[in-house]
Order: structure tokens, then sequence, then C-alpha cells
């Protein structure tokens, strides 16, 4: 009597499970690969890595979707010639987090609670609270007379994660707002 | 980096990351770059394994870097000065600098004004000080001039008021006996590492020292920074491959934000905010910083393109350029960090924009700063997460309905989901491009930034309140949906008019971007957002014939085989790879070694690998020709120059010291920190610590598995299980002494609170012996917070609000704790 072992049966098992998804009528030879009609479309791109000032090169691979769904090192980047810490690996999961924030929230006064607010209203009132606040605090001369037009009572902070030209936006927008507590990351 | 700027005259790293590779000495000190710049680590393993390079680890902690060397020094926190001025003392005593350069390139010979006096004359304080202000007169640390104002020099380096020899006396005290008695590191080790790393000082090697945050988050930061920069001027090894002091930037583009300026004492390319009492007008502003001499000498132009981009035809040679469009402070040190937190406590501050931070764990005294949130009447945040400062008003022990602030939280998108460039630590400025999809209505910083500029315009059209014009007439017009290209094009810098040359020829037209900040004038017929920049989106080849904005080319040639690889993306300045690299040849010309030749004197200009950092036809017998270091006023590498506690650093012990007392001089502390005393005494305050009832040192520091403060880590599953939770790693000798076995809960206090954390009881952390007394040391990651997958109490509630004396950044890496079984 033939004994079957465990590994035959997976292996005739799998012969047989591989027949049923085949095509009908498609004819195998031995050794070759069928081709199967994939489902999901892939796009890469080659971008650097959100984490530390190394500045490695990633190739990102999305889904039809755009979301992340591989990230490897980029070997042509001089930086890093495709090594990665376990961060930068990560990036898929950075970018696909169910915990990343989706919509403006507001937290009034006292309130307990976050709610969800639309874009409109939430710039619209940022743009109040600042003006409001630079308006109420701006001074014009200092206690010697000299021209000054600065806004003591709105502090920004942050940036040293985002791109140059965010940088440069933010600081163009707050010295021209008069904003003079501007810091972030780099001082501390 | 104000210590490099101080030193060298730019404050970046000097080289980049693949340029380590060229190293035949590396010192990695106040740096775990293993675990926080891992990708550093393939070219230092690539210099020990193909040059046979030395790697020299010099940390309190045996980290997974000090692992990789060839020789690990411990010493306690807080005494790199002292570890640094005995190595001064012993290659100097020991005749082992690279005389050559440090003759040619140094203000080594540069004579001093007679009357200056040192430390080691008065007692640990130098001549100028002020005890009442806490602050010096530096008129006695000035160089002797000529009646036309040059320095005098004396080459032979003989005169008794040279810097040579004012430096050899003042070194003098740093022995091997007491910098180890200071330090606690034994004498052996400590000769070892000097003998092994002057080695570097031949003209044919060059050693490269790396740094990071262990360095600068001290109150003497700045000071232990040039510390390091003026070995590299002792032993010739600046400006060279394989050489500089590699400044390890933290955050991803934390080298473009600082030259952005998002800090409080600077506007865009290392220019001084305005300040009332000096710059009350733009000629003051022009004249008062404006050197004859040095690069800088070009700043008007740089300056009114700046003016010139942020205002545009409203900024004209009749109003100054809207000079006084911009606001001035009465000293930028008031709105540093740990002042600013202190004026939200007081209510000064009542409006905080946050665009990706988290200070409710960043922060030095995390709980007195969440403390001064409180006291805001908004706050917005652009974040990808619900930080802990998103939901400050939520932390654990706080009741909502007390807090009044009103907290607005923008979704951003991360930087795969847009558009832009970010800088390395090696100022290589590299083009991402939109790889992915933002979540849900997620939206770019740029984007978020623009639609409050173009809503604030339209208030403030319709409804002027004090002094609008600066709004009004802000040059803004990036789209509707922000055109991140044409920022970049503003950036780089253009032609706000047709310009001719002398003889009529075109230039360049109304519109056209300009090549490089050569070609930025101060007439107001150029604008350019950040003059370093500029050449960074002009059209170049990528070495295959391919023509693109120079920071988006992945070009793979590397003529010389040193990596420079000048066709990748673009480097600042003008794409200098190595900067002060004149230094990299000889005072004729000639390359020190054939091995690193970088650029040379070929009878007519300079050539070579690297775009020079020099004139380009400057030969070396011209005047100037051996001045490489084109941002300082006399060209040369200052080995003498000033900083706010002194011409040349000084060990003072941190604020929170284990010690009462060490042994270089009786003046204990930095002289001209500010120690804030803000609710001294209650429980969330200002509060000191002193040994008695601390008596262990405490550092901060990062590991790999996690990002600053954990907003993009501890939210991430695969990085939260491999780090759950928060440590404190401690001695086995002190673990012994304190009944605490390795996995059990422990409670560290300070003067400024109390956390929970999990013991690691290891030996990578020894007692060290100072001074014949037994220190103990312990270490935390600071990255964690109450919020997210992996959550644990935060490092910085335990951390003092004091900073450096220059710089304020503050001493997160000593102070004093005590440690008990939870």
């Amino acid at each position: 009597m033939t004994q079957i072992t465990r590994r035959d049966f997976l292996k005739l098992t799998g012969v047989a499970t591989g027949g049923l998804l085949l095509p009908a009528g498609a004819a195998v030879a031995a050794g070759e690969i069928p081709v199967f009609p994939l489902h999901k479309r892939i796009s890469e791109a080659a971008t650097i890595c959100p984490y530390c000032s190394c500045g490695c090169g990633l190739l990102i691979a999305t889904g039809a979707d755009g979301h992340i769904i591989n990230a490897e090192g980029d070997p042509e980047n001089p930086q890093n010639r495709g090594a990665l810490d376990p961060k930068s690996i990560s990036v898929r999961e950075l970018s696909t987090s169910p915990l990343r924030l989706q919509k403006p929230l507001y937290r009034a006064s006292g309130s307990d609670e976050f709610e969800e607010v639309e874009w409109d209203w939430a710039i619209e009132e940022v743009a109040k609270r600042i003006k409001s606040t630079r308006d109420a605090t701006f001074e014009t001369v200092n206690a010697d007379g000299v021209t000054v037009n600065r806004t003591p009572g709105i502090a920004f902070l942050g940036g040293a994660a985002n791109n140059d030209e965010e940088c440069y936006l933010a600081v163009k927008l707050a010295r021209a707002l008069g904003i003079v507590n501007i810091e972030h990351q780099a001082r501390i | 980096m104000a210590g490099l700027a101080t030193t060298y005259g730019r404050g970046a790293m000097t080289n980049h990351w693949v340029d380590i590779k060229n190293a035949d000495r590396i010192l990695i000190i106040g740096s775990n770059a293993a675990e926080n710049h891992p990708a550093s680590m393939l070219w230092v393993h690539k210099a020990m394994d193909e040059r046979g390079a030395k790697l020299i680890v010099v940390d309190p902690r045996f980290t997974r870097t000090a692992s990789q060397a060839d020789i690990y020094a411990p010493i306690r926190s807080g005494t790199d000065i002292p570890f640094f001025g005995g190595m001064m003392k012993y290659i100097i005593d020991n005749e082992l600098y690279h005389k050559d350069y440090v003759v040619h390139y140094t203000n080594a010979a540069t004579l001093i004004n007679p009357d200056y006096q040192g430390p080691d004359e008065l007692d640990g304080l130098f001549s100028g000080f002020d005890a009442e202000n806490e602050k010096y007169d530096r008129s006695t640390w000035a160089y002797q001039t000529d009646a036309d104002g040059n320095p005098l020099r004396d080459e032979t380096l003989q005169d008794p008021n040279c810097v040579f020899q004012i430096m050899k006396r003042h070194y003098a005290r740093y022995d091997l006996d007491t910098v180890s008695k200071v330090t606690g590191c034994p004498k052996d080790k400590l000769e070892q590492v000097y003998k092994t790393y002057a080695e570097c000082g031949q003209p044919d090697k060059t050693g490269n020292i790396m740094y990071a945050m262990g360095q600068t988050q001290h109150t003497v930061g700045s000071q232990n920074v040039r510390c390091m920069a003026m070995i590299q001027l002792l032993l010739g090894n600046t400006g060279r491959p394989g050489g500089g002091v590699n400044a390890l930037r933290g955050e991803s583009n934390v080298q473009g934000s600082t030259d952005m300026a998002i800090l409080a004492h600077i506007i865009p390319a290392y220019m001084a905010t305005p300040t009332a009492s000096k710059h009350p007008t733009f000629k003051d502003y022009i004249e008062k910083e404006t050197p004859k001499t040095s690069y800088w000498a070009n700043k008007p132009k740089f300056l009114v393109s700046l003016l010139k981009a942020w205002w545009g035809d409203h900024a004209t040679a009749d109003n100054d350029f809207a000079y006084n469009y911009l606001p001035k402070v009465e000293s930028a040190g008031n709105h540093y960090w740990i002042p600013l937190f202190e004026a939200m406590y007081a209510g000064t501050i009542k409006g905080l924009w946050i665009m990706g931070q988290n200070p409710a764990v960043c922060g030095p005294n995390a709980r007195f700063e969440r403390e001064a949130m409180k006291k805001l009447d908004w706050m917005v945040v652009q974040e990808i997460f619900d930080t802990e400062t998103c939901s400050f008003w939520r932390a654990p022990g706080e009741n909502p309905a007390d807090i009044q602030t009103e907290v607005f939280v923008l979704p951003a998108a991360d930087a795969m989901e847009k558009e832009g460039s970010i800088v390395t630590s090696g100022r290589l400025i590299q083009w991402r491009p939109k790889v992915a999809e933002p979540p849900g209505e997620a939206l770019p910083d740029h984007q978020m930034l623009n639609l409050i500029a173009l809503n604030l315009k339209e208030l403030y059209a319709a409804d002027p309140g004090p002094f609008a014009d600066p709004i009004v007439h802000l040059n803004w017009d990036y789209g509707g949906q922000l055109d991140i290209e044409k920022v970049a094009a503003e950036i780089n810098g253009y032609y706000t008019r047709d310009v001719t040359d002398e003889d009529g020829n075109l230039i360049g037209m109304k519109g056209d971007i300009v090549v490089n900040f050569t070609k930025l004038l101060d007439d107001g017929s150029t604008a350019c957002g950040n003059w370093l920049y500029s050449g960074y989106w002009y059209p170049a080849d990528d070495g295959e014939g391919n023509i693109m904005p120079a920071t988006k080319r992945r070009g793979q040639k590397d003529p010389g085989g040193l990596g420079i690889y000048p066709y990748w993306a673009f480097s600042w300045p003008v794409n200098r790879r190595i900067i002060y690299n004149r230094c990299s040849a000889d005072p004729d010309g000639k390359p020190w070694s054939e091995d690193k030749a970088l650029i040379w004197w070929d009878g007519e200009k300079w050539t070579g690998y690297d775009v020079p950092d020099f004139g380009k036809t400057k030969a070396p017998s011209d005047a100037g020709g051996l001045d490489p270091f084109i941002m300082k006023t006399d060209g040369k590498g200052w080995l003498f120059g000033a900083l706010n506690e002194g011409p040349l650093p000084e060990h003072y012990e941190p604020v929170e010291s284990p010690v009462d007392r060490h042994l270089l001089s009786s003046q204990m502390h930095n002289p001209v920190i500010k120690v804030w005393k803000t609710n001294e005494g209650q429980d969330i305050g200002d509060n000191w610590g002193t040994p008695d009832r601390f008596p262990i040192v405490a550092t901060t520091y990062r590991v790999t598995e996690h990002w600053q403060a954990g907003g993009m880590s501890r939210t991430l599953p695969w990085l939260a299980e491999m780090q759950p939770n928060m440590f404190v790693e401690i001695s086995k000798e002190l673990a012994a002494k304190k009944g605490i076995k390795n996995g059990e809960k422990v409670k560290v206090r300070s003067a400024r609170g109390e956390i929970e954390a999990v013991a690691i009881v290891t030996a990578r952390f020894k007692p060290f012996s100072v001074n014949g007394k037994t220190v103990h040391q312990v270490g935390m990651p600071w990255h964690f917070g109450w919020s997210g997958l992996a959550t644990g109490d935060s490092a910085n509630d335990l951390t003092p609000h004091v900073g450096d004396g220059n710089t304020t950044i503050p001493e997160y890496k000593a102070f004093l704790i005590d440690i008990e079984k939870a």
C-alpha cells in the first residue's frame, strides 16, 4: 500500500487547486508560468524619506487608489544606495494609518471633545482669530518711538518636517503679519 | 550652529554623508549615529573596511554606535569641553597640529589686544565681564590692526599675544589628570583617543568629527561645537574630503527650515532679524549688517532681493524697499523657545499657530509648557495625527471644562503626499514629487498656508485695522490651488525687470529666473526668497544631457571617485559639496595629497571635482589667496572667536551638576546664561535640583525605532511593537544600590516632576569616578507621551528650562534626578 505523506498531500491538492484557477482551456506546459490578468494596478516613484536628515531615497509603490502598498530603498540615491532603517521602511504605515487625521477638527472653549468641521469654515475662523489677535496686540512703534510694526500676541512654531517651500511660505506670511515669536525644532 | 558660524562662517555641516567614506579617523561624540542617522554608518563602515579608518566613539553610554568602534571612551554628561580642551593641549604640546594649515588658514597667527586676559588668569572668566548684567564687553578680545584696519599677524606663532600662544596658555590647565578627574574618563583611555585622533593631523590624512544633540543640548552647547571646529582647524581637517565638522541634524528638513529662518533671530538665509535699537531704518540695517570684507559684503543685494520677493512692486527705492513692513524686535533673544513659552505662560502670547511640531512632548519642562498652553485664547495645529499637543486640553488628569483655549486641528498631507524639496544634513536639496494620495480631506501644509493667506488678504482689504500694508501688499500670487513650482522659482530668484550690462546687452528678462546669487542686485531689479538656494531651480544638466531644475537631478557621475556626485540634486551654496574647499589644497594651490585631491590651482583658475568655495580666478599669490573662509571678515578659520561666554571654550558645569565644584576654576556655571525662576517652589514651575536631593545625572536620547516626539512613530504598529514603552537605562551598580531589577517599574524624579518608566538594568552605563566621587548616570528616550499606540510618560516632564548662553537650546543632556522602585 502506498503511503501518502502530509507533504505529498499538500503537493497534490496544490496542483489540483492551481488547475481549478486556470482559465478554461488553457494548457500549461511543464515549467512554464501561466500569465494571469492582475486586478491591481501598481505605480512606482522615487522620493526621499521623511524621518531623519540622511535624505535616503525611497521607492514607493502605490495601488490604484493612490495609497502606498510597498516601500523599499532607492539603490540609485547616493545617500543610502538602497539601505533603509526601521522607520523609513514603515512609511507605508505612516501614509495609510487609520489614525491619520482626515477632517478639520474644532474644539470649543471648555469643551471635552473635538467636532469635525468643514475646511471653509475652519480656514475662515482661523483667519478671523489671527486678525483679531494681531490687531488687538499690534505695536506700530516702541517706547522709544521707533517703528516696529510687530504682533507680540501670536507665536508660530514648527516646520522641521516640512518642505523648504512650505517653510519659506510660513516665514513670509508670519513676518508679514508682524509675528516675532517664530521658533521651531532647530532651537531645541 | 552658532559655534560653527563663529569659527568657519557658516552654521552648517561642512561635508556630506557620502564623504564620510574618505576619512582616516572618525570621531563620533554626542551622537548615536547608528540609531539616529543609520545611513551614515554605511559610509563609516566603508571608511573602516576600505581605508582602514579608525572609529572612536565618546559617549556616557555604550551605544549601538559605540559597539562598532575601535575605541570607546565614556565621559560624564556635560564635560565635553574638558575632554576637548585636553585634546587641544595634547595636540599643541606634542606638535601634532598641521602646521602649514594652521599658520596660513586660521587666525592662530593673529595678534589679540594685549589687554586680553583669559580664565587662566581670571579664575574662569575672561576680561571684560560685567557681573551686574552678566555679559561681556568684548573690546579686549579684538584683533590688533594696522592703520588701515588689517589684522596684525606673527606667522612664527611666537608672539605672546598671538592666538596660538593664548590658546596654549588657556589649555595648559587641561592636563590629562585634571581632565580625567572632571570627565570621569580613565586617563589611559583619554590618551589613547587623543593619540589616535591626532594622527589625522598629518597632511595626507583627514579625520571627520560627527556630532549631534549630545554636543549642543547643554548650557555650553555652542562652545562644545567651537571645540570640535577648533580641533579640525588645528589638525587641518576642515574643507577637505574625509574631514570636517559634521553636524548630524535631527529632523528630515531641519537644515531647510533653519535656512528658511523659522527662528526668532533671523530672516531667510541667515540675515539678522531687524532690531529696533540697532536697525531703526533701512540705512542703519545696511550699514551695521554689511561687513566691508567677506562674502557678506553682498548682503544689501540679498536683503533687497528678499524684500522684492515679499512685497513686489510695493517695495521700491523710494520706500526703502518696504523695510518697515518687516517687524522689529527689541532683542531677538526675548523670543527664543524658552522665553516664548514664558511669555505664553505670562499671557502675552494669546494665539499659537503650529505647523507640524509637538511641544507638549518635546519642550523642556514640558509640564510647565503644557500649563502655558492652557492660557492661550486659541491654538491652530497643522498635523497628520492627533498628537499630545492637539489634545493637550484632554491630557490625563486635566479637566477640559477648566481649559478655555479654542483648538483648530487642520489635517495635513504627509511628505509622500505632496511636492517640494528638503535638505539633508549635508546641505543637499533633494526634490520630492507627490507619490501618494493623502487620506480623506487632508491637505498639504502649503495649501493650508495659501488658504489662510488669501483669506487674510481679503479680510484686511475689507477692514484694514492697524498697518495692513504688509498683508494687503504681500506678493502672494501662487494660484487658488497653490503651484509649488512658482514658490520654487521665487526662492531661486528672478528678474523683476529687463536687466542689461554696461554695454546694453541683455542679461535677464523680466520674469526670467536667475542662474544663481551672483546675479542678484541691490537696486530692486531682482527678487529672491533665499539667496543661499539660488540656482536650485535653475535648469541644469544631469551629466547625461538631460536638462531639468537642478534640485531634481538624478545623475550618477562621480568624477574623482570621492562621492561628490555633482549631478545628483543640488547642494547649497552653488552646488558646492564640501565647503571651505580652498583648504583642500596647500598654500600654493596643490592638493595636500593625491588621493584627496578635490580642487586645485591650474595656473589660471581653480579647478577639480567640486565647485570652488573661493574666487574662481583668485591665485594663491593674490591678495586674499590664502583666505579660505570667505564668510569671515579676515578669511581665516577662527581658533579665537567670540561667543557670548568668551572667545575660547572654557569648562562650566551644567546648571544641575552632581559636583559642588570642578577643578578648572571656581566659576561653576556658564556666567552668561539666564536661569528662569517662574513659579519657583510650586508644583509646576522653573524648579532647580541639587545633588543632595537629586544625586544622579540624567540624559535624554532617541532610539532608532521612534521619531522625535512620537507623532510619526508611536502611531505605527510596526514601530510601536518594537519599542512599546517608556524606559530608563540604569547601570547594574545603581540597580544593586537601589534594589531595582531589570524590567521593574521605577519612578524617576527631578525638581520639575516625576514619571514612571520600565527599568533596563544594563552594562551600557557604568558609574563614573569624578574627582574620587562615584557619580551615577542614567538615560531615557524622550519620544513618549499619552497619545498613539505606544504610550508612556514624557522624559521632558523632568528636563529644565535653561539653555545655551548663545542659542538657548535647552540643557536636555545633563540634569539631575533620583530614582526608586515604583
